[in-house]
C-alpha cells in the first residue's frame, strides 16, 4: 500500500491512485501481487498510464511478480474520495467533488453552488459540463475572477 | 445462449461507437471553446462505453476477436446500430437535438441494464449511467436555449426534431433476440423504455417551447444491418488506416 500511495493520477498529480478510489483490492498469494482497480470513466485515458505506473512502482519496490486486474463492480463514485484528499484538490486549485446522489434526470440547473477553490466565494458561475478532462467541470468565480475546475461528483 | 446475447452487445455498442465518432467530428467545429471540448467530451465518453461493450461482446462471441477487430474489421452490413446515429451531424442544433433523444434513451436503457444478470454488463452500465446524466443535463440545457432562443435557433432545432423523429421508432423496436434474453435477464425490453422516455422528451421540448412532432412512419433497418449511405462512408474514413496497416501501433 505504501508503494502503490506514491502512485498519482497523471492528471491530477496531487491525489494517489488510493486516495482517488482507483484501488480496490490488493490480493497478495506467495510472491504474486495483483491489484485490483476501477476504472474512473469508460474512455479515460488515464486508466492505461495509471496501470502501467502501478506495475511499474511495484516492480521498483521490490514486487517482481504484479499485475493489475480490472473490476466494474462498484462502479467508482467520487464519494470515495476521503476529506484530507478533498482537501489536497482544493489546495491544488480544484474544487472538490459534493456528494454524488441521485439527481433527477432532466434536471436543468445544479444544485448547490461550487464554492471558488481560490477565495471560499459561493458566487460563482458554472461555465461547462466538462473540462480539460472527463472527470472535471468548468466554473468562473464572480469574487476572484477566476476561471477553475471542479471535479465533478459522480 | 452466446449468439443472441453477441448481437444483443453489437447493438449496445454500435449505437455508442458510431455516434461517439459523429461527436468527434465536431472537434475544432465547436461553436465556442467550452461546448468544442463538451462535445469531444461526451464523444470520449461514447467511445470508452464501446470499447467495453465491445471487449464483452469479443469474449461472448469466443472467436478470438477483440473490441478493435469488431470496430474496424466489420462491414456497415454487419453494423447493428440504430439509424439514427450515423445520420451526419448537420449543423448545431441537429446534433444536440439527437443527442437529447438519443441519451435520455440510453440514460434509461442503462439504468434498466444496471441489473442485468451478466455481471459484467451490469457493471459496465451502472458505470455509463452516471455518466449519462451528464450528457442528457448537458443536452437538455442546449435544447431549452436553442428553443428560446432566437427565431433562427427555434426554426433550426423544430426542424432538427422534426427530422430526427421518424427514427426514433427503431430504439423501442423488439424483437426474439432481445425477447429470448428479456427472459434471462440479459437484456432490457427496449419497448418498456418508451413511456419514461416520451415522458422525459416531452417535458423538456415543451420547456424548449418546442411542438413534439406527430408519430407518423418509423424507419428502421439498423438492427438488421440495413443502413443508410452515410454508414459506408462514415466507417470508411474510421476504418481506413488499421485495414491499410493492419497491427499497426503508435
Amino acid at each position: 500500500m505504501r508503494i502503490l500511495e506514491s502512485v498519482k493520477d497523471p492528471e491530477v498529480p496531487v491525489l494517489s491512485v488510493v486516495e482517488l478510489g482507483v484501488v480496490r483490492d490488493v490480493e497478495i498469494d506467495g510472491d504474486a501481487v495483483t491489484v485490483v482497480v476501477t476504472p474512473t470513466y469508460s474512455g479515460c485515458p488515464a486508466m492505461q498510464a495509471i496501470e502501467d505506473d502501478i506495475v511499474s512502482a511495484l516492480r521498483a519496490g521490490g514486487v517482481a511478480n504484479a499485475r493489475v486486474r480490472t473490476v466494474f463492480t462498484p462502479a467508482w463514485t467520487t464519494d470515495w474520495i476521503p476529506p484530507a484528499a478533498r482537501e489536497k484538490l482544493r489546495a491544488y486549485g480544484i474544487a472538490p467533488p459534493s456528494h454524488s446522489g441521485v439527481h433527477s434526470p432532466v434536471q436543468l440547473r445544479r444544485r448547490e453552488p461550487v464554492l471558488c477553490p481560490y477565495c471560499g466565494s459561493a458566487s460563482t458561475t458554472p461555465r461547462s459540463e466538462f473540462g480539460s478532462t472527463a472527470c472535471k467541470a468548468l466554473h468562473f468565480c464572480n469574487a476572484c475572477t477566476q476561471p477553475f475546475e471542479e471535479f465533478k461528483a459522480i | 445462449m452466446s449468439e443472441p446475447f453477441f448481437e444483443y452487445l453489437l447493438r449496445l455498442g454500435d449505437d455508442r461507437l458510431v455516434l461517439g465518432h459523429r461527436l468527434s467530428e465536431w472537434c475544432g467545429h465547436g461553436p465556442t471553446l467550452e461546448e468544442d471540448i463538451a462535445l469531444t467530451n461526451i464523444a470520449l465518453d461514447l467511445v470508452g462505453e464501446a470499447n467495453l461493450v465491445l471487449q464483452r461482446a469479443g469474449q461472448i462471441e469466443g472467436a478470438g476477436r477483440d473490441q478493435d477487430a469488431l470496430a474496424y474489421l466489420r462491414t456497415d452490413r454487419e453494423y447493428r446500430n440504430a439509424l439514427m446515429v450515423e445520420l451526419p451531424k448537420g449543423d448545431f442544433g441537429y446534433s444536440i437535438v439527437r443527442q437529447f433523444l438519443f441519451s435520455t434513451y440510453a440514460m434509461h436503457q442503462w439504468e434498466a441494464l444496471s441489473a442485468c444478470a451478466d455481471t459484467d454488463l451490469a457493471g459496465i452500465a451502472a458505470k455509463a449511467l452516471k455518466q449519462s446524466r451528464y450528457h442528457v443535463r448537458h443536452s437538455a440545457e442546449w435544447l431549452v436555449r436553442l428553443g428560446g432562443g432566437t427565431d433562427e435557433s427555434h426554426g433550426r432545432a423544430e426542424d432538427a426534431l422534426n427530422d430526427l423523429w421518424r427514427y426514433t421508432g427503431e430504439l423501442f423496436a423488439t424483437d426474439a433476440v432481445e425477447q429470448a434474453l428479456v427472459k434471462q435477464k440479459l437484456a432490457v425490453d427496449s419497448s418498456s423504455l418508451e413511456a419514461v422516455w416520451r415522458r422525459d422528451v416531452a417535458d423538456v421540448v415543451a420547456r424548449a417551447t418546442l411542438t413534439l412532432p406527430p408519430d407518423g412512419y418509423m424507419q428502421r433497418g439498423g438492427r438488421a444491418g440495413g443502413h443508410t449511405e452515410h454508414l459506408g462512408l462514415m466507417l470508411a474514413e474510421m476504418q481506413v488506416l488499421p485495414r491499410t496497416y493492419p497491427g499497426a501501433k503508435w
